[in-house]
């Protein structure tokens, strides 16, 4: 990727008058030397690929440590009933987004995006956003091009891996990515794209990596739901005009400043956080001696 | 790193480094080896070895062993796969100076008798990185072409390998060279930008001084 912020893509799609997703396609066409049929189909297939991984949801499997499992379900089965608070709309993207993450706990298979821990959260959002609004295909591939080249310039000036920088850059970068493209689909500026992202991110810094028995479970699994939720309640405070006050490149860096100073008990090792809770101790010595 | 390494793999999970690049690492050693395989000790170090059972490291392992890559949904199932096929598989656990948390050394037969000792290591991302071949230290992540080739350490055998890649029209990504002693064992590490012909690679192994040939194809 040859953008090092997300002011430089804006200013170059300002100056060609393009939009955001065609200056991510043109980088990835120069960059693999792929012509834009091969570069879009090959972002279609991940869209399909995401379809396919929720519509294959099995609500039967457990995960192997059997803390994971069915929740994605219980989910669907509230929102049928008409129990949820957040309504129809909020509860397809927690069903959506619970479900992917138990598939990717129960060895099905998934879209990391960027990560596997955090492929819930962007299906979750773009599926539903689809599901409710009936958005073209071609229209939701671009949206996909505009979450990859938020998280390329995440993953170039601070980090997308839980064991670098903590949750924050997993489920934090998805998030980010993510309500830039909801703004992109709602017809928003280049600035509201950017401006959601940075207000997304924002929110989740600090989050930090300490699953319990090392497993991409707990608390994994229902970080994607606050991932997503926050995705959508960014891209709206960005396109009501809500401004970030510190810009997007800026709270990428912060984020990047974060996870350095992030003691390492605290990145995927499992020696600190919930990962050393009683409850937590009990299950990673369950899995030792299983 | 790419747009498809930020949006993607599809990959079965729980876990890239844990999962998707075990699955890899097996498979880039399958490929290796040349052939099905007949046997293997499987011994993993560091984070493979503590959390590697949660996250379906050794059916993912297996899985690459077996020619699966990363997003094959047959993953979860490749003991059974393994079971039918006749494979003895034993696992155990390593403890290597200086690697990367995530290694595990595997310890392959074929079922012609050819054998292969790989120390690998998963990177983060899906990504691995091949550290030794046979004992001897290497570098290189599986992504090119790749050939690497097992000399005593005596001049010429450079010359003879690159001009018949240059001969072939394969142009050379990396090169790598490495030997245990003056005069010993030496390995060469090629990384391709185009496929080697076969007869090429059979070539090779007939070469005086040439111990052993191994050469990663990617096609499929």
């Amino acid at each position: 990727m040859s953008y090092h912020s997300l002011e430089e893509i804006i200013e170059k799609a300002q100056r060609e008058k393009k939009k955001f997703w065609e200056i991510i396609l043109e980088d990835d066409m120069n960059e693999r030397q792929v012509t834009k049929e091969k570069s879009m189909n090959k972002m279609k297939k991940m869209l399909v690929a995401m379809r396919e991984a929720h519509e294959n949801y099995d609500k039967d499997l457990i995960s192997s440590s059997k803390l994971v499992g069915g929740d994605g379900h219980r989910v669907k089965e509230a929102r049928e009933k008409g129990m949820l608070i957040c309504g129809d709309f909020i509860g397809a993207v927690m069903e959506k987004a619970i479900k992917m993450g138990e598939s990717n706990a129960c060895m099905r298979r998934v879209v990391a995006a960027p990560t596997a821990g955090s492929c819930g959260v962007i299906p979750a959002v773009l599926l539903s956003y689809d599901e409710f609004y009936l958005v073209e295909e071609e229209k939701l591939i671009e949206a996909l091009y505009v979450t990859a080249g938020i998280g390329q310039v995440i993953a170039k000036r601070a980090f997308i891996a839980g064991a670098m920088g903590g949750c924050q850059a997993e489920i934090g970068s998805a998030s980010a990515m993510v309500a830039g493209a909801v703004v992109y689909l709602r017809d928003g500026s280049l600035e509201q794209i950017a401006n959601a992202s940075a207000i997304a991110l924002k929110n989740l810094l600090g989050l930090v990596c300490d699953p319990i028995g090392g497993l991409v479970e707990v608390p994994c699994v229902k970080r994607n739901v606050i991932g997503a939720v926050n995705a959508l309640t960014s891209a709206d405070l960005s396109l009501a005009g809500v401004v970030s006050k510190v810009p997007a490149d800026q709270v990428i860096d912060a984020m990047g400043d974060i996870g350095s100073r992030m003691p390492a008990s605290l990145k995927e090792t499992s020696e600190g956080g919930l990962a050393i809770t009683p409850t937590g101790l009990e299950v990673a010595k369950r899995l030792e001696e299983a | 790193m790419n747009l498809f390494d930020i949006v993607g793999p599809v990959m079965v999970g729980p876990s890239s480094s844990h999962t998707a690049g075990a699955v890899k690492i097996g498979y880039i050693s399958y490929r290796l080896l040349g052939e099905d395989i007949k046997k293997v000790n499987v011994l993993f170090h560091g984070s493979f070895a503590l959390t590697g059972k949660g996250h379906g490291t050794d059916r993912a392992i297996i899985a690459g062993l077996l020619g699966m890559q990363p997003d094959d949904e047959r993953i979860p199932y490749s003991f059974e796969i393994a079971r039918e096929n006749e494979i003895e598989i034993f696992f155990g656990t390593i403890v290597l100076n200086q690697m990367h948390p995530n290694t595990v050394k595997l310890e392959l037969e074929g079922k012609t008798g050819k054998r292969l000792d790989i120390v690998a290591s998963s990177t983060g991302g899906g990504r691995i990185k091949i550290c030794q071949i046979d004992g001897i230290e290497t570098n290189f992540g599986g992504n090119y072409p790749t050939l690497i080739v097992h000399n005593i350490d005596q001049p010429g055998h450079v010359t003879e390998v690159t001009s018949m890649l240059g001969h072939k029209s394969v142009n050379i990504a990396t090169m790598q060279l490495f030997r245990e002693s003056r005069g010993g064992k030496a390995v060469m590490v090629i990384e391709c930008d185009q496929e080697i012909p076969i007869e090429s690679v059979k070539w090779l192994e007939h070469l005086e001084g040439i111990i052993k040939v191994s050469y990663l194809s990617l096609e499929e």
